[in-house]
């Protein structure tokens, strides 16, 4: 059910954002969403793509070190509190969130979570048993 | 202040009869090194020069210059001028921009070497009644051994520290009252530092003479050290292609580096075209050792530039004078009075499975030297956490630590994102400015 996250190993330098994305650009790979987590070196970027198998053969032959990692997706509400009670679900299962970036839809009134845990498929089971829908690979595209 | 000798006979000696015992001792270990070292042989026969050509140190300019390179091309046993079981140790250059240079000593040998760094020690002030600490490195390194050899030699107490754990030095020197400390310059600033930061005033500090050497200093590091730690603090100059520390050493005037000459003929020649230089000219300092048995090195090219005066000095020694190096090019880094062979980070890095590809970036802020290893990611040690990373980070600097004995900075940096020039690394990249 998890959703694949592209993660990219930059270095804290500028012009390092610009061709991560503009070598992804070059070949039609769209970003759905993103985030950073950077120290003064180094930065991590966390990327959910169209396409993550290409995106990682593209940057793989830039040079760059990319992991997948898989990640939970969760629609969430366009409204205050939406996150916070998808949030309340994994605490009270005590469900420790290592970090989470959120993006919203193209169409539909909804926001999306990216969620990253120690176990994908017990957060999965505790928000959907709570009536929070589930983003699939497949959906990505859609979004 | 009155002067100590170790051996005050050779060490005021008339020039005169300095150049009349060179002689004796340079036909000798010509006749010696000829006869046995293929090597140097064959540099002679190609000059054309024989034994018996050399009658004495006015002859010395015919024989054929040795450099590193030689004593790279002849590793290990090359120049060596003994059979193996005359010989009782060896110590090591590290060799990582090529291979490294042992040179090795006989028991005499050994006792030569101690018997100069013992001069230096007492025209230092030091004395049987001295507590000294050393505190160079111990093992491969010439430092620790040769300043410990001369310490036992003058009589003092000797504490033989060897460099790193700064706690622990600074326990011993209060408890034990060291008078005298022996380290890299950059270490006595670090020890004096922590002393400060510790609330320790020069007067409460037991030291009263340090002997510093094994990397290049300027004189506003003196005097910073002198007044930290409350001390007068002299220069003293050697290297392992010689035997070690001791080859020169400062007295009392503190202008200069008196060579164990009778020991160690010094000639300043250009650079450039070999040429033998008059006295107080600027050159390449080269070297000749007139008594070593083992390693005997004949006009020695040190790669030191330097100045060569004969000058009445106060002290009342006739030695020969050496102007401190403008520097020196080598492999071995001195970080923090810590010895950093780049080949042991390079065997750090191999067993936690990383890349053998780094820099060391080394600088001096306030006297203390800072010492960053840049590292490259791997993708298979890569993860998406922050945090994760930063522990890889911590890990591989206490690796390093337990190898190296100082603590760098570690920071993963993308994968060939290290400098290279002509298909090789930029290894070192060192910031210390000190002239």
């Amino acid at each position: 059910m998890a959703i694949k996250q592209l993660t990219v190993f930059v270095e804290n330098k500028q012009g390092a954002l610009v061709s991560v994305t503009e070598a992804l650009a070059k070949k039609n790979i769209n970003l759905r969403a993103m985030s950073i987590a950077e120290t003064q070196e180094f930065g991590i970027l966390r990327l959910i793509v169209n396409d993550e198998a290409a995106a990682e053969k593209i940057l793989a032959e830039e040079g760059y070190i990319i992991k997948i990692t898989d990640v939970v997706g969760v629609k969430i509400g366009d409204e205050p509190g939406s996150l916070s009670a998808a949030l309340k679900v994994l605490d009270a299962h005590n469900i420790n969130v290592e970090y989470l970036y959120a993006f919203m839809a193209r169409t539909e009134k909804h926001a999306y979570v990216v969620i990253r845990v120690e176990d994908n498929a017990a957060a999965e089971a505790v928000l959907s048993e709570d009536g929070f829908k589930l983003i699939k690979e497949a959906d990505i595209d859609k979004l | 202040m009155t002067q100590n000798y170790y051996h005050k006979e050779i060490e005021t000696m008339k020039p005169e009869d300095m150049r009349k015992l060179q002689s004796e001792k340079l036909v000798k270990q010509v006749k010696h090194v000829y006869e046995n070292v293929p090597y140097y042989r064959n540099l002679m026969d190609e000059k054309g020069v024989k034994p018996e050509d050399i009658k004495g140190i006015d002859d010395l300019h015919k024989l054929p210059f040795l450099s590193k390179t030689d004593l790279r091309d002849a590793y290990p046993y090359g120049l060596l001028a003994v059979p193996l079981e005359k010989c009782v140790k060896i110590h090591s250059t590290s060799g990582t921009t090529g291979r490294r240079v042992v040179a090795f000593y006989t028991q005499n040998d050994v006792d030569l070497w101690e018997d100069c760094c013992a001069r230096a020690i007492m025209a230092a002030g030091g004395t049987n009644k001295d507590v000294c600490q050393v505190s160079y490195g111990y093992g491969l390194f010439t430092g620790g051994a040769g300043l410990n050899g001369g310490s036992h030699k003058v009589g003092c107490l000797t504490l033989p520290m060897s460099s790193g754990n700064t706690d622990r030095q600074i326990q011993f020197m209060m408890d034990l009252q060291a008078s005298i400390l022996c380290c890299t310059p950059s270490y006595a600033a670090y020890i004096g530092e922590t002393l400060k930061e510790q609330g320790y005033r020069p007067e409460d500090i037991p030291l009263k003479a340090g002997i510093f050497g094994a990397e290049p200093w300027t004189e506003e590091m003196r005097r910073s050290i002198e007044a930290t730690l409350g001390i007068k603090a002299y220069d003293i100059y050697g290297l392992t292609e010689t035997t070690g520390p001791g080859v020169a050493f400062e007295c009392s005037e503190q202008n200069g580096m008196h060579i164990n000459e009778d020991h160690f003929y010094a000639e300043i020649i250009d650079p450039d075209t070999g040429e033998v230089l008059p006295e107080g000219s600027k050159g390449e300092l080269v070297f000749t050792s007139l008594d070593k048995e083992a390693f005997p090195l004949l006009r020695y090219r040190t790669r030191d530039i330097c100045v060569l005066s004969r000058k009445k000095c106060s002290c009342g020694r006739t030695l020969i004078k050496m102007a401190k190096p403008m520097g020196r090019t080598d492999d071995m880094l001195i970080i923090r009075g810590v010895n950093v062979f780049p080949s042991q980070i390079e065997t750090v890095l191999l067993k936690e499975g990383y890349e053998p590809n780094y820099q060391i970036i080394v600088d001096r802020v306030n006297n203390t030297d800072t010492f960053e290893v840049k590292v490259e990611m791997t993708a298979e040690k890569f993860t998406d956490k922050v945090s994760d990373i930063l522990k890889m980070e911590k890990s591989l600097a206490g690796s390093m630590k337990t190898m190296l004995g100082i603590n760098p900075t570690i920071h993963l940096v993308a994968p060939k994102s290290i400098t290279r020039s002509e298909g090789k690394a930029v290894r070192i990249i060192d910031k210390r400015k000190l002239v």
